[in-house]
């Protein structure tokens, strides 16, 4: 029997903690500190990211980690790394700052595209998952650096959609199906995402989840692009648990051509 | 790339219909690729002797001004007056002397700033690599560096003396603060020097796109700074007005979406206002030109490397981006070990 909707229990889970939302917020780039409260509120969200470079510890009144809510889980980036090095300093510094031991592996060695350097990061994610960090690294979806990570220790892979800040949608997506198919780790689609539209479509190809920041944070109404990024990624994962007829790429259950052979 | 015949076409046209398109085109860029934010820093001018002679500089060697060095006393009390009003980003500057000011006196003041700052960047004269990375591993972040022209002969002109006249040496700064590892570099160039804007603008795009293929972890940023007047100037300037100023900025968001463009005091508020909705992502606040402006000096005895147009506080500063719509952003890296 088919479930009805309200049975679906289909909680993300990583690193054995679980959440019922499958939209990530970033946090940079707003225009002030009220849009970003109110996109975090109306995104649903249960994990925000916040760039280490960002908080200003010293100063209280206006400290970014102020409005993130207590029961949101805090993902620190490591923005600005240019190798896995810096990454790892970093991933201290924002332990210690932020007590969160969830750390987004971000190493951009190229300021033109911003493309990750998927070798160092691996580096990254061994050391700190060999430390006790919860790693999700950030990357180019390439299968074999995607394997490595998992063989690292990473707790999820964050394969990019297109270039970060680009708005331009899932120009990787036949890469990013190969990690959502052969990757046991959740699979979260980072960057370049720019329209709820293309949340629904990495979600409706079976992404465990998308994380969106530059589209909310610029859009004329922040809170409101959040909100639509929310249902969109709902509305993209019950798409995918219905089996939807477009996603079938083998396996289908019937044999026009060759079932003949096996009928008694 | 835009040709230097179609650079020069955009500036020489008059046509307001052109500026508008150019800057909604770069407006949206600049929004999509910072969002609405602004990094603020200010200045600390920690000398101003000066072994070069550029014509249409303040602190050159023949003109005849006060010279004063700050000592590590000073520059720590300077410092701490400067982090006071809430400034975490700061630019060390000092004149074109390396007697003066020798490496080992600027990593004692980096040391010093080190305690106030979380971004430290250098504006002094052009180094070799191994210098570059004693200053980096001391904690400097940032490297600027004006060709102030890219035109040889009219760099010949006004650059009369000292290590500085020599054109090739300082071209090849940028690169060799790359190769010490530097995480931001900036460069530029004085408007008013050249009256060939469109080659000069066309040079330095060359050189931005040289920088960021062989060096493309840095984060590149450019500046424009406008001639301002200045005790014992000698030459004729080819002032650049304000419609091609912003044609300027737009114009280079175009072709370089993700760098920094940097506004300093010396424009106008309303200039500085507006910009900020065009292309401009970085501004100075509250600065001071002046060697020991902040706390050390009284103003009477102040030589100011060039006069600042916006003097308003950093807090008004704040207010207005916040007025307008922007998040003013004090804080842009953590510093960590560059050992």
């Amino acid at each position: 029997m088919q479930n009805t909707i309200s049975q679906i229990q289909d909680p993300l889970t990583i690193a054995g903690e679980t959440f019922t939302s499958r939209f990530l917020l970033g946090t940079g780039k707003f225009k002030n500190k009220k849009d970003l409260a109110d996109s975090i509120e109306s995104s649903g969200s249960q994990i925000v990211t916040v760039a280490l470079r960002r908080i200003d510890i010293e100063t209280h009144e206006d400290n970014i980690l102020q409005y993130i809510p207590k029961n949101i889980k805090l993902m620190v980036n490591t923005s600005g790394a240019r190798n896995a090095k810096e990454a790892i300093r970093i991933a201290h510094l924002a332990k210690e700052t932020t007590l969160s031991n969830w750390i987004k592996i971000e190493v951009i060695n190229d300021s033109k595209y911003l493309l990750p350097d998927n070798v160092e990061t691996i580096k990254a994610t061994a050391t700190l998952a060999a430390e006790g960090f919860v790693v999700l690294p950030y990357m180019s979806p390439d299968l074999y650096a995607a394997r490595e990570l998992v063989k690292a220790g990473a707790s999820a892979v964050m394969p990019l959609g297109s270039l970060i800040g680009s708005n331009q949608g899932l120009k990787a997506k036949e890469f990013i199906r190969i990690l959502i198919d052969e990757i046991d780790l959740p699979v979260i689609v980072d960057a370049g995402i720019g329209a709820p539209s293309q949340a629904a479509e990495a979600m409706e190809m079976g992404a465990d989840a998308v994380l969106a920041n530059t589209a909310v944070a610029t859009a004329q109404n922040p809170a409101l692009l959040a909100k639509a990024f929310r249902q969109a990624v709902e509305a993209g994962r019950l798409g995918y648990l219905s089996g939807l007829p477009s996603q079938k790429s083998d396996a289908h259950a019937s044999s026009p051509l060759t079932g003949f052979l096996y009928e008694k | 790339m835009t040709s230097l015949n179609d650079i020069r076409k955009i500036l020489d046209n008059p046509d307001p219909r052109l500026t508008e398109q150019l800057a909604q085109q770069s407006a949206a860029l600049t929004r999509q690729y910072f969002g609405r934010t602004i990094a603020l820093y200010a200045p600390v001018y920690l000398s101003n002797y000066c072994s070069s002679h550029c014509t249409y500089c303040g602190f050159h060697s023949k003109n005849n001004i006060k010279r004063a060095r700050l000592t590590p006393e000073q520059t720590e009390k300077e410092m701490r007056t400067l982090a006071q009003t809430g400034i975490e980003n700061v630019l060390l500057l000092t004149g074109e002397s390396y007697k003066a000011t020798p490496v080992s006196y600027l990593k004692e003041a980096v040391v010093i700033a080190k305690k106030y700052f979380t971004g430290i960047s250098i504006e002094v004269y052009p180094m070799e690599v191994q210098e570059y990375r004693e200053l980096f591993e001391a904690g400097v972040d940032g490297v600027t560096v004006y060709q102030e022209t890219y035109l040889r002969e009219r760099y010949k002109e006004v650059h009369l003396e000292g290590k500085k006249s020599d054109y090739d040496y300082r071209y090849g700064t940028p690169e060799r603060a790359g190769q010490a590892g530097v995480r931001q570099i900036s460069i530029g160039i004085l408007l008013g020097l050249s009256d060939d804007v469109a080659q000069d603008l066309h040079l330095l795009y060359e050189h931005l796109q040289f920088m960021e293929k062989n060096y493309p972890g840095v984060e590149y940023s450019v500046s424009f700074p406008r001639i301002r007047t200045i005790k014992g100037r000698e030459f004729a300037l080819s002032l650049v007005d304000d419609a091609a100023f912003i044609k300027i900025i737009c114009l280079t968001r175009i072709h370089f979406p993700r760098v920094g463009i940097n506004l300093s005091t010396r424009e106008r508020p309303e200039i500085r206002d507006r910009a900020i909705h065009l292309g401009v992502t970085k501004m100075s606040a509250g600065s001071s030109t002046a060697v020991g402006g902040y706390e050390i000096l009284e103003k009477t005895q102040q030589e100011p490397q060039f006069d600042i147009s916006d003097h308003r506080s950093l807090n008004e500063i704040i207010a207005m981006l916040k007025t307008q719509n922007f998040d003013p952003v004090l804080t842009d890296w953590r510093p960590i070990n560059n050992k």
